[in-house]
């Protein structure tokens, strides 16, 4: 006997849909060819609602809510895109741009970042905020990678990387909101902790943050899409 | 009465500088300084970036020569990893060298300096810029116009971009040479000759016309700094230095990149943000010497290119030895570009250009190391320091421009002396003294902004501060 599934309805930008019950708003809209923006979500690591770009507006409710942890309710009525959305994708982006040094003339990551992408597809063409040019720290002491806090939008996706994947939780976060700092073990050097030099962290950052050494924009794409193909072949599918 | 007059901005130069010149009691000028009024930080906010950035990141200087910084700064990179290059990388960027050095000489022959060749130094300011020189001689514009285009396809074809390339990277080029690109540089190049051709026909035409202006711009004895090939030839990039002094006589040679600053220091003065370095054995300011095309054309025994060979040995006889005008340079920097051109043809004619092998990587290997190319303005020198983990600790940077420091202060008051008289400014006489500053086409803040006409105020004020007399353009 099969187990009856548990299906949800619900309405995305006008068009009806139909969801299990454990899916979230955001895997029901991709499944539907409906984009909503993300930075921090990363298919094959566990949502965490990071970024906020992926913010939809619920009827019936005053706030907005992350698509990527938000669960399907029967009847839901949800809206991806609007002014006012719009108006909150730029304003996370501009904060992400002034809290941080991101110049991406001399990036490394110039022409492969999520970030710059990102910020192309939302029609952000200024940032209005003043730039905080925070003096942050390069950690070089990686023999084979680096890690530049001045490029780190904090999405944590090589936090979730090292623990639920490679198993090895080197990555944490340090203190809190602006002045939050990724740190390797307990704020060791990249190149004294425990490592495993795998190399997902790399592949899985967005930005310019985590790099492989002597790599240069050009020369340096990422493939995070490998992440899913690695569960499937862990589970044996 | 001594008065001080300003010349703020000048114009037609890449950058923001002013002059100002101060006069005695008998109304003669007396003093003249050409400041540089920006600061940029570069070598101070570079340290901790990894030094693999510092190509990209120090390119970023300049709009007009960034090549020249990606090859200098990215042979300091490679005098640290301890590697040498793949020799089809060399010839690669040697030719990308020279595509830089092509447009940006035409940029400052045809935009910036023909204007009061072709025009006049006392033309109406109205006319004496670029769109003057197209409408009074169509085809030496165009000849400009073509040679700069020349220039910046090659380097938009091997580096994809036109300005700030990223194809140069420590240890080589990212991507080897296609035989469709290398076909296309190829067809370019009758045009270019023909361009050039047209150019020095021109130039020789006219020069006779400048004779007062060349005996007083910037004319004087005094060394000369620039790189040279094994051959004494001419060479832009893999050379060594050499420097010689006001009668020729060779007063360094066989001199490399890490062992630049054992003879060259720099001064400072507080009118500037712009450095002046010096021949240490000679002290500051006696040491001070001139880089740059005519430097160069000075400095080697001949070009290595059949055309550019007959131009120089035409132009050395110009003088008993170096050419010591400055008014020079502008027929040094149409040799250069021939020279140039030939030296793009020899390099894709090789078919060795088309080898895959483009690019040697290794880490650090040294915590120090310095690189050197001749950039369109003159030497250009890169030196860094990192820790163990190839982070930069200290950075210095020996701008072309800023080595020919002395020589323009120098130049600005010996045609101030001759030019700038009495109490009533014209137009024509303080353009004199800003031409000076053009012949050696100086990079101030290395950007492209500072084309046409920028609105220029010179005022002329008695030391009781009553304005005597001001003059207005823009």
């Amino acid at each position: 006997m099969i187990a009856a599934v548990d299906v949800k309805t619900l309405v995305i930008d006008g068009i009806n849909v139909s969801a299990r019950a454990d899916q979230t708003v955001l895997e029901v809209a991709r499944e539907n060819n409906i984009n909503i923006p993300t930075l921090c979500h990363l298919d094959g690591l566990t949502d965490v609602g990071a970024c906020r770009l992926c913010l939809v507006e619920t009827k019936g409710s005053p706030k907005l809510n992350p698509a990527c942890v938000l669960k399907v309710e029967e009847g839901m009525e949800i809206t991806t895109t609007s002014d006012r959305l719009k108006h909150y994708r730029q304003t996370i982006l501009e904060m992400l741009f002034s809290e941080r040094n991101h110049v991406c003339a001399v990036c490394v990551a110039n022409g492969h970042c999520e970030l710059q992408s990102m910020a192309q597809d939302q029609g952000l063409t200024h940032v209005r905020l003043p730039y905080m040019n925070p003096k942050l720290v390069v950690d070089a002491s990686h023999e084979r990678f680096v890690s530049d806090p001045n490029r780190c939008i904090l999405c944590q996706r090589c936090v979730r990387v090292c623990a639920e994947v490679e198993g090895a939780h080197v990555w944490d976060i340090m203190g809190r909101g602006i002045g939050s700092l990724l740190i390797a073990d307990l704020h060791q050097p990249w190149g004294e902790s425990s490592c495993t030099r795998c190399g997902k962290c790399v592949q899985v950052c967005p930005t310019g943050a985590l790099t492989d050494k002597s790599k240069l924009g050009s020369d340096h794409p990422k493939y995070p899409e490998f992440l899913p193909n690695l569960e499937a072949m862990r589970e044996g599918r | 009465m001594s008065q001080t007059i300003t010349i703020d901005p000048v114009t037609r130069l890449e950058g923001h500088g002013k002059i100002t010149l101060k006069t005695n009691e008998q109304g003669e000028v007396s003093e003249a300084y050409f400041t540089v009024t920006q600061v940029r930080g570069f070598e101070k906010f570079s340290e901790g970036r990894p030094y693999y950035e510092m190509p990209s990141l120090m390119a970023r200087i300049c709009g007009i020569c960034p090549v020249s910084h990606l090859i200098a700064s990215a042979k300091a990179c490679e005098a640290i990893m301890s590697v040498e290059i793949p020799t089809t990388a060399a010839k690669l960027r040697s030719a990308l060298n020279m595509a830089q050095s092509i447009q940006s000489h035409a940029l400052s022959f045809f935009y910036l300096s023909s204007p009061d060749l072709l025009l006049g130094m006392d033309a109406d300011p109205v006319d004496r810029n670029i769109f003057g020189v197209a409408q009074k001689n169509p085809e030496l514009g165009r000849a400009g116009v073509g040679l700069r285009r020349f220039g910046q396809h090659i380097i938009e074809l091997l580096g994809r971009k036109r300005i700030h390339p990223g194809w140069v990277v420590p240890g080589g080029v990212t991507e080897p040479l296609s035989a469709v690109k290398r076909d296309e540089i190829l067809a370019l190049l009758p045009e270019a000759y023909a361009n050039i051709e047209l150019a020095l026909k021109w130039y020789k035409e006219i020069a006779d016309r400048f004779a007062e202006e060349a005996a007083h711009f910037a004319n004087f004895p005094g060394a000369f700094l620039g790189m040279v090939g094994e051959d004494d030839g001419l060479e832009f990039t893999d050379g060594k230095l050499r420097l010689i002094d006001a009668t020729g006589a060779i007063l360094e040679d066989k001199l490399d990149a890490a062992h630049f600053d054992d003879v060259i220091g720099e001064a400072v003065e507080p009118f500037s943000y712009m450095k002046f370095p010096y021949y240490k054995p000679l002290g500051y300011p006696d040491g001070a010497y001139r880089v740059g095309p005519l430097a160069r054309l000075n400095i080697a025994s001949h070009a290595g290119t059949p055309l550019a060979d007959t131009e120089l040995k035409e132009f050395k006889k110009l003088a008993n030895g170096p050419v010591l005008g400055s008014f020079y340079f502008h027929h040094a920097r149409l040799i250069d570009i021939l020279y140039g051109i030939e030296k793009i043809e020899q390099i894709f004619s090789d078919s060795t250009i088309l080898d895959t092998h483009v690019r040697a990587t290794a880490g650090v290997n040294r915590l120090e190391g310095a690189g050197i190319a001749e950039a369109p303005r003159g030497t250009l020198m890169h030196h860094y320091k990192v820790n163990e983990n190839g982070q930069i600790t200290w950075a210095n940077l020996v701008i072309a421009t800023g080595q020919n420091n002395n020589a323009m202060n120098r130049g600005v008051l010996q045609a101030a002396q001759q030019y700038v008289k009495g109490d009533k400014l014209e137009q024509g006489m303080l353009n004199r003294v800003e031409a000076v500053i053009r012949t050696f086409d100086p990079c101030l803040s290395c950007s492209t902004h500072a084309f046409g006409q920028m609105p220029l105020s010179i005022s002329l004020v008695a030391p009781d501060g009553t304005l005597l007399h001001e003059l207005r353009r823009g």
